[in-house]
C-alpha cells in the first residue's frame, strides 16, 4: 500500500521540505521520538527520518527533511497526490517523558528543529513547562518557529548574522537560560553531531541531564543490521531500537561523526549521478 | 531396477571463472536423464531413515519411486503435500546433516542426492499455478471467520500460511521489511537462491492460495499481536526471526569498514547493492576482504565479496575447515571461486587509519584442543603467538542475538534465560492463541528448522480452530 503526499511545503527552498503522509497506522501508533523508514520507489534505498508530528484523526504523520544525497533530493522533486512506496514504522523508543512539572529545555538546529517540535509537545501535553531554543543561519531559515510559539511559553532564537533573536549560536542562548533559572530538569538536543555535542558541553557545568537523539545510518531500522551501532557509556547500542535517544553525556560523538562518513564515497556517486540527470535541478 | 552402486550424479554448474564475474545462480540442476539416473540409486527402504532427518518429513522414497517411474506430476505432489517450498529447501537446505546423513547409501559414502531430485522436481513446476501445484488438497476458502495472522514474512510463516491455506484458512502475513520473504530475500544471495524465478515464484503461489501480503508492518509497532486478536483472527503466529548481530567485542569493530554480515548482505540482496548506482542502496566495497566464521552466512559474504571485485577474499575461522558449520557445498564452491581459508585464527584487533577506516586485522593464532559441548574441538589461544593481516573491509559473521522489536511490546510472551521465545510441543507461546518458530525460538538455525516448527504449528492451529481433526 503505497503513502500518499497529502502535503507538501518548501520551507527553504530546494534545501529543506515538510511532508505530510497518508500512514494511518503509523499516525494512531507513534509517540514523540519515534522515526520512520522510507523508500521512495522500487530502486530507492531505505533511509530513516524522525517523525515531526502525527495526526491521528486525519491518518497522517509528518517528516521534515534536508536534501542530502541522492534520497533526500528524489524525495523532495515530489509532489502533493505523488506516492511513496514503502514509509515503515514507528521504529526506535519513544522518548521518556515524565509529567513532573518543571521546566524542560528542547534545543534544536537545522532539520533537528522538527524532531524537537514532537517530543517539544510531548512535554507540553504531559504538563510540563517547555522552553524551546532554536537556531539557524538566518531568520528565513528558521523552521518550526510559529509552531513551537503556538504551545510554547518560551521560544529562545538564535541566528548566525543576528536577524533574530540573538546573535550567535545556539549553545550561547542556552548558557544565558541555564544561569538564569536552576530549577532546569532536563535538556533536549537534536540537530548535527557537533550541536549536540556543544550542547552537552554547554549543559554539564550546571550537572542538568541531556537527552540527545542520533542520526546514525541505518538500512532496516528494525534492529537486524547493526549499521547504527554506537558506543554509549562504552558499550556498544544500537539506534534503531535501543535508542534514538541517548544521554548526552555518554554518547561517545566522535565515533558517531566518524561512522556517518562510511559510505560518503558511493553516495557522492549516486546523488552526482542523479544531479547530471536532473540537469543540474534537484 | 534400483541401482546403488552407481555413483552419485553431479549437479552441474557455473565455471568458478565465470560466475564470480555474474550474479546468476552457481549450481545449474539436472537433466531428466541425470534426475532419473540418480533417482535409480535409491533403494526404497521400507524403514527409511532418510524422512526421519527431514524436518517437515517430506515422503522421499515414495517421491523418489514416482520419479523412478518418469511420473513427475505424483513425485511433486507427493513432496507438496508436506513441504510448502520445495524448490527453495531443494537448494538451501543442509541436506548432509538431515535426509542424506541419514540415507543408507551415506555408509558407503554416496547417499542418493535428495536435495538434487527435490530440486529438480520442484523446477520443472514452479511455472505453473497453485491450484495445479497443490494437488488434491482444495485452494478454496472454506470458512470465512477461520482467520489467522503470521508477523513475519519468512520461511517459517510462509510454511504456516501455505498449510493452513490449502486447508481453507484465510492467512494475513504481516512482514517488517519492503519485501516478503525474510532471510529467502535479504539473506540468501542471487546467485544460491535467485529471487525472481524461485522466491517470488513460491510466494505467489501462496498469494493464489488466498494468502494477502502486508509489508511495511512492524509486528508490535505498527500493530501489537494483542490488537489482531482483538481484531478477530483466531490464532496469530509469531515468525519474527532473527535479530542484532553478534560481534567479537574487541578493539576497533566501530571502525569504518567494519560491519556485521546482516548489513553487508541486507544491503545486497535485498537492496540490489549489487546493481547500485542503478538501484540506491550502496554496498560496502573492499580490495582486501575478510570474513569472519565459517556457516552459510560467512560463505554467502565472501563469495558476493569475489563477486563485486575484491583482489582477495579470506575466511576468518578459530577452528579448522573440518568443523565449519557451513553446507559442505558453499564451502566447496567457495573454495573453487578463490575464497581463501585462514584455518585456526581469531582476530585480537582492527586497525584504522586516521579517517576511522579499518587498515589491518590483529589475528590470534589458536590450536584445537578437547572436544566442547557441540562436540567439536573447542579453540584455545596459542601464548604469544599473533599475525596480522592487510583488510579494509571486514565482515562479521557470529550469528545473531533474538530480535527484541516485537518482544520488548508484548510482555504477554514468555521468553527463556537466553531471550527467545518459550513454546510448548504444538509452539504455543504462553499468550493464548499465540504461536512461534524459526529463529526467535530456536536463535539462529537454517530455514528448514523454521518450516518444521512453522509445519507443526499450523498443525496446532488447524486443529484449534477445526479445520483438521486427529
Amino acid at each position: 500500500m503505497p503513502f500518499r503526499i497529502v502535503k507538501k511545503q518548501e520551507l527553504i527552498p530546494g534545501r529543506t521540505s515538510m511532508m505530510v503522509l497518508d500512514a494511518p497506522q503509523i499516525a494512531v501508533s507513534a509517540k514523540p521520538g519515534n522515526f520512520v523508514i522510507l523508500r521512495n520507489d522500487a530502486k530507492g534505498e531505505r533511509y530513516p527520518l524522525t517523525i515531526a508530528d502525527t495526526n491521528p484523526e486525519n491518518g497522517t504523520i509528518t517528516i521534515v527533511f534536508l536534501v542530502m544525497g541522492k534520497s533526500t533530493a528524489v524525495l523532495n522533486n515530489m509532489k502533493e497526490g505523488e506516492e511513496l512506496l514503502d514509509v515503515c514504522g514507528p521504529l526506535g523508543m519513544a522518548t521518556h517523558i515524565e509529567k513532573h512539572g518543571g521546566t524542560v529545555i528542547c534545543v534544536g538546529g537545522g532539520t533537528g528543529v522538527a524532531a524537537m517540535h514532537h517530543i517539544a509537545k510531548g512535554h507540553h501535553v504531559a504538563g510540563n513547562h517547555v522552553v524551546s531554543v532554536i537556531g539557524a543561519r538566518s531568520e528565513d531559515l528558521l523552521l518550526f518557529r510559529g509552531e513551537l510559539e503556538s504551545f510554547c511559553p518560551e521560544v529562545a532564537i538564535s541566528t548566525d548574522d543576528g536577524s533574530c533573536g540573538h546573535k550567535g549560536l545556539v549553545t550561547e542562548v542556552l548558557q544565558m537560560r541555564l544561569e538564569k533559572d536552576k530549577s532546569i530538569k532536563e535538556v533536549v538536543a537534536i540537530g548535527p553531531v557537533p550541536m549536540m555535542r556543544a550542547v552537552v558541553n554547554t549543559v554539564k557545568p550546571f550537572g542538568v541531564p541531556v537527552t540527545v537523539s542520533l542520526n546514525s545510518m541505518m538500512v532496516d531500522g528494525i534492529g537486524m543490521c547493526g549499521a547504527c551501532r554506537v558506543t554509549v557509556g562504552g558499550e556498544v547500542r544500537f539506534t534503531c531500537v535501543h535508542g534514538p535517544e541517548f544521554d548526552g553525556y555518554k554518547v561517545d560523538f566522535g565515533e558517531l561523526q566518524q561512522r556517518l562518513g562510511a559510505l560518503r564515497s558511493p553516495e557522492k556517486v549516486s546523488f552526482e549521478n542523479y544531479q547530471c540527470k536532473c540537469g543540474g535541478h534537484n | 531396477m534400483a541401482n546403488p552402486k552407481a555413483s552419485r550424479v553431479d549437479m552441474r554448474c557455473q565455471d568458478p571463472e565465470v560466475r564470480i564475474k555474474n550474479f546468476n545462480e552457481v549450481a545449474l540442476g539436472y537433466s531428466p536423464e541425470e534426475a532419473q539416473l540418480e533417482a535409480s540409486r535409491c533403494l526404497n527402504c521400507k524403514r527409511p531413515l532418510c524422512v526421519s532427518g527431514c524436518p517437515v518429513e517430506v515422503p522421499i522414497p515414495q517421491f523418489i519411486m514416482a520419479l523412478q517411474e518418469g511420473d513427475l506430476d505424483a513425485a511433486f505432489s507427493i513432496i507438496k503435500s508436506t513441504n510448502s517450498l520445495p524448490a527453495i529447501c531443494g537448494r538451501v537446505c543442509p541436506q548432509e546433516n538431515q535426509c542424506e546423513g541419514k540415507c543408507i547409501l551415506t555408509a558407503k559414502g554416496n547417499p542418493v542426492a535428495i536435495g538434487r531430485l527435490e530440486r529438480y522436481v520442484a523446477d520443472h513446476f514452479i511455472a505453473l499455478d497453485a491450484c495445479n501445484q497443490t494437488g488434491n488438497i482444495t485452494c478454496r476458502l472454506t470458512d470465512p471467520n477461520a482467520r489467522v495472522a503470521c508477523i513475519g514474512g519468512g520461511p517459517a510463516s510462509i510454511t504456516v500460511a501455505g498449510y493452513l491455506a490449502a486447508r481453507g484458512v484465510k492467512v494475513d502475513i504481516y512482514e517488517a521489511l519492503h519485501e516478503m520473504g525474510g532471510v529467502l530475500v535479504y539473506g540468501i544471495p542471487e546467485f544460491r537462491l535467485p529471487k525472481e524465478g524461485v522466491v517470488a515464484k513460491e510466494l505467489q503461489v501462496l498469494e493464489e492460495l488466498g494468502v494477502t501480503f502486508y509489508t511495511n508492518w512492524v509486528g508490535g509497532k505498527t500493530i501489537s499481536v494483542k490488537k489482531l486478536l482483538d481484531d478477530g483472527y483466531s490464532a496469530v503466529f509469531v515468525g519474527v526471526g532473527a535479530g542484532l548481530p553478534k560481534f567479537f567485542n574487541v578493539p576497533g569493530e566501530n571502525l569504518n569498514g567494519v560491519l556485521s554480515a546482516n548489513e553487508y548482505l541486507t544491503r545486497i540482496n535485498l537492496g540490489r547493492g549489487y546493481l547500485f548506482p542503478e538501484y540506491d542502496t550502496p554496498p560496502y566495497e573492499g580490495k582486501h576482504v575478510t570474513v569472519y566464521g565459517a556457516g552459510n552466512v560467512a560463505m554467502d559474504a565472501a563469495r558476493w565479496a569475489l563477486r563485486l571485485g575484491a583482489e582477495s577474499v579470506s575466511l576468518i575461522y578459530r577452528r579448522t575447515k573440518a568443523e565449519m558449520p557451513a553446507r559442505h557445498e558453499e564451502l566447496e564452491h567457495a573454495i573453487e571461486e578463490g575464497v581463501l581459508i585462514e584455518e585456526l585464527v581469531a582476530p585480537l584487533e582492527f586497525i584504522g587509519d586516521e579517517k576511522g577506516n579499518v587498515q589491518e586485522v590483529k589475528l590470534q593464532i589458536m590450536e584445537l584442543g578437547e572436544p566442547d559441548a557441540s562436540g567439536r574441538r573447542s579453540p584455545r589461544p596459542k601464548a604469544g603467538e599473533t599475525k596480522s593481516l592487510k583488510t579494509d573491509l571486514v565482515v562479521i559473521a557470529l550469528g545473531t542475538q533474538a530480535n527484541k522489536v516485537l518482544l520488548d511490546e508484548t510482555p504477554e510472551i514468555k521468553l527463556n534465560k537466553w531471550g527467545y521465545i518459550e513454546v510448548d510441543e504444538n509452539q504455543e507461546t504462553s499468550m493464548p492463541g499465540v504461536y512461534s518458530g524459526g529463529d526467535i525460538v530456536t536463535g539462529a538455525a537454517t530455514v528448514i528448522m523454521a518450516m518444521g516448527a512453522g509445519r507443526k504449528a499450523a498443525k496446532a492451529i488447524a486443529k484449534k480452530i477445526g479445520v483438521i481433526e486427529e
